[in-house]
């Protein structure tokens, strides 16, 4: 039987790091999944993502979230990076995302991406980005920040990239 | 290649209904939990909470939840609380659709999980909810419980804990 659901990389930081980033993508999949289980050490700051390194003002988001006492949503085009979630400064690994990509490997359509993500007791959060290339993915880099990045990721976070298979 | 995503344990209710749906004595030989159920509850309503306890315990629990009705969005913070369930006086036949992911459930780190619930309803009010959860606690998840508030869970709610291999 054709395996549908495969692990392709984990990585678990060992020390504070800029960045993480899967690179060679398999295009034998039909999505990706990528969870995570993240913190940083300095104040609230976005999680974003690029694809294939590319840092122009290629991705887009909306996202809607709530925080306990109240929602919010708001948007961003002509971004620089793409956007998953948003850490707190506490220095914990309480902030767990997972992201589906969709269609990857299709070299006629833009690529989104899906994320639920959240901090227990502060902060929950949908997420929709897009990247405006019709290229396929066959690297994802992960930071913290609009600078990418602005923080570090600390250690003992953890991301894992999976392969899902449609038949 | 060992089975990235496998089924662990699936429990079904039969006619008496079910005070409580419970995991036990999960093994500790993946890296993450999806807990995927579809219940209803035999209490009046249609806005009735399911709460969740790990390893016996209700203590320790921590959540921001974002939910819509179809008219108001609305965010708030219940701990223990995971999704909602179709009750007695919602649309006959229809269960709602719940899942929960936890990732890392064997570590000593603290345990951070995802819920969703999707609660159909043909009338006016049915309600979409996400979760951030934190359970405060550096113990293996070994124990899942699900339980629903002031009711029981009726015959033919299900639930299946799958297993997940990073590796």
């Amino acid at each position: 039987m054709a395996i549908t659901y495969e692990p392709i990389a984990t990585t678990t930081l060992s020390t504070a790091t800029a960045s993480v980033s899967f690179s060679s993508i398999p295009q034998t999949y039909t999505d990706l999944l990528i969870i995570g289980q993240l913190g940083q050490s300095a104040s609230n700051n976005s999680v974003r993502y690029r694809y294939n390194s590319d840092s122009g003002t290629n991705y887009s988001y909306i996202y809607m979230k709530g925080v306990g006492s109240g929602v919010g949503s708001g948007t961003e085009a002509n971004a620089t990076s793409g956007y998953i979630t948003e850490t707190s400064g506490d220095g914990g690994l309480n902030c767990i995302f997972k992201c589906n990509i969709l269609n990857y490997t299709n070299t006629t359509t833009y690529k989104t991406l899906i994320t639920r993500s959240g901090r227990a007791s502060e902060l929950v959060d949908l997420v929709v980005s897009m990247w405006r290339n019709t290229s396929a993915i066959t690297s994802i880099t992960i930071a913290q920040g609009a600078s990418f990045p602005t923080n570090n990721l600390i250690s003992g976070s953890t991301f894992t990239l999976y392969g899902i298979k449609a038949a | 290649m060992p089975t990235t995503y496998q089924a662990i344990a699936t429990v079904t209710v039969g006619g008496g209904g079910a005070a409580t749906i419970q995991f036990s004595s999960i093994p500790a030989t993946y890296t993450d939990l999806e807990l995927v159920y579809s219940t209803r509850d035999d209490r009046g309503g249609t806005q009735n909470g399911v709460n969740i306890s790990i390893n016996g315990s209700t203590s320790n629990f921590t959540h921001t939840g974002l939910q819509s009705n179809g008219s108001s969005v609305s965010s708030f913070n219940i701990p223990r609380f995971v999704a909602y369930n179709n009750g007695s006086t919602s649309t006959a036949n229809t269960f709602a659709n719940n899942a929960i992911y936890f990732v890392n459930y064997a570590t000593s780190n603290n345990k951070v999980f995802i819920s969703d619930s999707a609660e159909e309803n043909n009338a006016s009010t049915a309600f979409i909810l996400i979760g951030a959860n934190r359970w405060g606690v550096t113990d293996a998840i070994t124990t899942i419980t699900l339980t629903p508030d002031t009711a029981n869970f009726v015959q033919y709610s299900t639930a299946t804990l799958y297993g997940i291999k990073n590796s």
